[in-house]
């Protein structure tokens, strides 16, 4: 569909006919690591895990963690979304949490269990809609907007549930979280399904050219004509769609929805995006990035468990990750 | 000299007549007539504060005029918004607000006019097309930059002021407004930002210069349009001008 220079910027994507940097000038130039810091680390944490304990390059175990890491790549996708237009998306996790309340309770209502997963995805996204139209009509700071949902759509999912989880015992999420196609999980799957979706989105369609144009130069965009409010509307949109498919796999993974909000999977989407070198500011993105970037988080974590390493120093790790990561991007040319 | 003299309507691809702007108790500019020859470049002088880019400004859509009655391609055409302009075939060249830092030089060049494919419902870029277009875009007007694959954020100056003017002139615009087109320049990149409006001349693209370099205008344009304190004070054919009358012109010493 594409090579890979498509998700590094500039200087790796010229074409065949402009000049190559070399490959000893390219390695000593930082902009190239920062790049590709999410396949950097993700090489190098498979061969650090991979010596200190044998086990992790096991099938089972790979398998393992892409399945854990399908609902963080999933959710990393409409982070990055959010980011390229120089927003920012706090409610993720948040309207997670609100997907999987409603999905139980519709599923307990004696509704289909299709009809409650349509209608979880239809309310993540109906939030991630209301952001971005508060974002841009109301010209809040997208950081308070989401900061205010995120409270908000907590008490909403609270009040739903009156705090208490609701099992869900549906054959077809039971098949959904355990069944698998070829080597992989279905999970896995339609991480893999939302990755290329994403992926075209950005690359190559009109909406994911005025995408980058929006989060570049808002003002500039507009004054070409572009629609910036629109873009930024259907850009949280978007992630509000990754937080209702997120909250499916989550609750089939599970086999409850929880009134609870897992705040390390909104840390760890904006990690995510960050070392898969997706500028905060806006303006650049790939959709591989973030995801190799989800991956490496999820192998992160795993091979420190498998290590026995206490699961205290987890954060600790990503955290010291993510600010690393942070700091080789400021060489991002 | 200082009487407008009348071009037939049929030659001016733009013309305004009693055209009158004030915000609130400050006048801009009142009563003026201005015409744009098809295919010539006219230039619009004067000193700060003297009206000029609020004059252009009102001619495309970015200030509404109070007064007077705007013409466009032999139609009365006052424009609500840029974009209404834009779509009736006048391209400005913002000094700030012409390219997206962060995108390719192909890209900038096609932003919101991408060549698509469709397939069924749905519209894929079609990027070989616009790297092809592209290339043959810049080399029509001459315009060196290292690749079309390159973030605009690495050109120079003059060759993103060159890239804003191929992709106004590359969308078929009938008219082309440049607002300072070289202030923010060097003197290289200024000789080539120069040679790049003197090709388009020779193409008969219609360009309007705002500027306050004299001799910059009298070696770019056909037509030199003076104000003066929010007036039209005079019009002369930059063939038969000297620096010196322009500057009487401007100062108001003629």
């Amino acid at each position: 569909m594409s090579t890979p220079a498509d998700n590094a910027p500039a200087a790796h994507s010229a074409g065949a006919e402009e000049s190559r940097p070399s490959l000893a000038a390219l390695l000593l130039d930082p902009s190239f690591w920062a790049d590709w810091a999410s396949v950097v680390g993700l090489v190098g944490l498979v061969i650090v895990f991979g010596i200190a304990q044998p086990v992790f390059l096991s099938v089972a175990n790979l398998q393992a963690l892409l399945l854990a890491a399908a609902i963080l790549v999933v959710l990393s996708i409409g982070q990055t979304f959010v980011i390229a237009t120089s927003g920012i998306d706090l409610s993720l996790a948040a309207a997670v949490m609100l997907g999987a309340i409603i999905l139980g309770l519709v599923n307990a209502a004696g509704y289909g269990i299709v009809i409650a997963c349509v209608l979880a995805v239809l309310a993540t996204s109906a939030v991630g809609f209301l952001n971005g139209l508060i974002i841009t009509a109301g010209k809040i700071p997208d950081f308070v907007v989401t900061l205010g949902t995120l409270s908000g759509i907590t008490g909403l999912g609270l009040i739903l549930s009156g705090g208490e989880p609701t099992m869900v015992g549906s054959t077809f999420l039971l098949r959904l979280a355990s069944g698998s196609f070829g080597p992989f999980g279905y999970p896995v799957w339609v991480a893999i399904a939302a990755v290329i979706v994403a992926h075209i989105a950005l690359y190559h369609t009109r909406f994911g050219v005025h995408l980058l144009a929006t989060g570049g130069q808002t003002e500039s965009a507009g004054a070409l004509g572009i629609r910036t409010d629109r873009v930024k509307i259907a850009a949280y949109t978007i992630s509000g769609l990754c937080a209702g498919i997120a909250a499916i796999l989550l609750v089939a993974r599970i086999g409850s929805a929880e009134p609870q909000i897992n705040t390390s999977l909104l840390l760890n989407s904006v990690a995510a995006v960050v070392l898969g070198g997706v500028s905060l500011f806006g303006g650049r993105a790939s959709i591989l990035g973030p995801a190799i970037g989800a991956l490496m988080l999820t192998a992160l974590v795993n091979g420190l468990t498998l290590l026995n390493v206490s699961a205290f120093y987890q954060p600790l790790a990503v955290g010291a990750i993510v600010v690393l990561a942070a700091l080789i991007m400021r060489y991002q040319k | 000299m200082s009487a407008p003299h009348h071009i037939p309507a049929t030659e001016a691809i733009i013309a305004c007549e009693g055209l009158s702007k004030h915000f609130g108790g400050i006048r801009a500019f009142t009563d003026v007539a201005f015409q744009a020859r098809r295919g010539e470049v006219t230039a619009v002088i004067g000193d700060n504060g003297a009206g000029k880019s609020t004059l252009i400004r009102s001619l495309v859509g970015v200030h509404q005029p109070d007064a007077g009655n705007l013409f466009f391609d032999g139609r009365a055409r006052p424009f609500a918004n840029p974009d209404e302009a834009r779509k009736a075939g006048i391209e400005t060249v913002h000094q700030n607000l012409a390219l997206i830092d962060e995108l390719t030089v192909a890209q900038n060049l096609f932003l919101n006019r991408e060549i698509v494919r469709r397939i069924g419902p749905f519209a894929f870029l079609d990027r070989k097309a616009m790297k092809r277009e592209a290339r043959s875009m810049l080399s029509r007007l001459s315009i060196n930059v290292p690749s079309i694959n390159q973030r605009v954020r690495r050109l120079s100056g003059g060759q993103r002021q060159a890239i804003s003017i191929c992709r106004a002139v590359g969308s078929g615009a009938k008219l082309v407004v440049m607002d300072e087109p070289t202030a923010a320049l060097g003197v290289q990149e200024t000789a080539n930002v120069e040679a790049l409006i003197r090709r388009l001349r020779e193409q008969s693209v219609s360009v309007i210069l705002v500027s306050h370099n004299f001799d910059q205008v009298r070696r770019l344009s056909d037509q030199i349009w003076v104000m003066r304190a929010g007036k039209m004070a005079a019009t002369v054919r930059a063939s038969e001008t000297s620096g010196n009358e322009l500057v009487a012109l401007v100062t108001g010493a003629a």
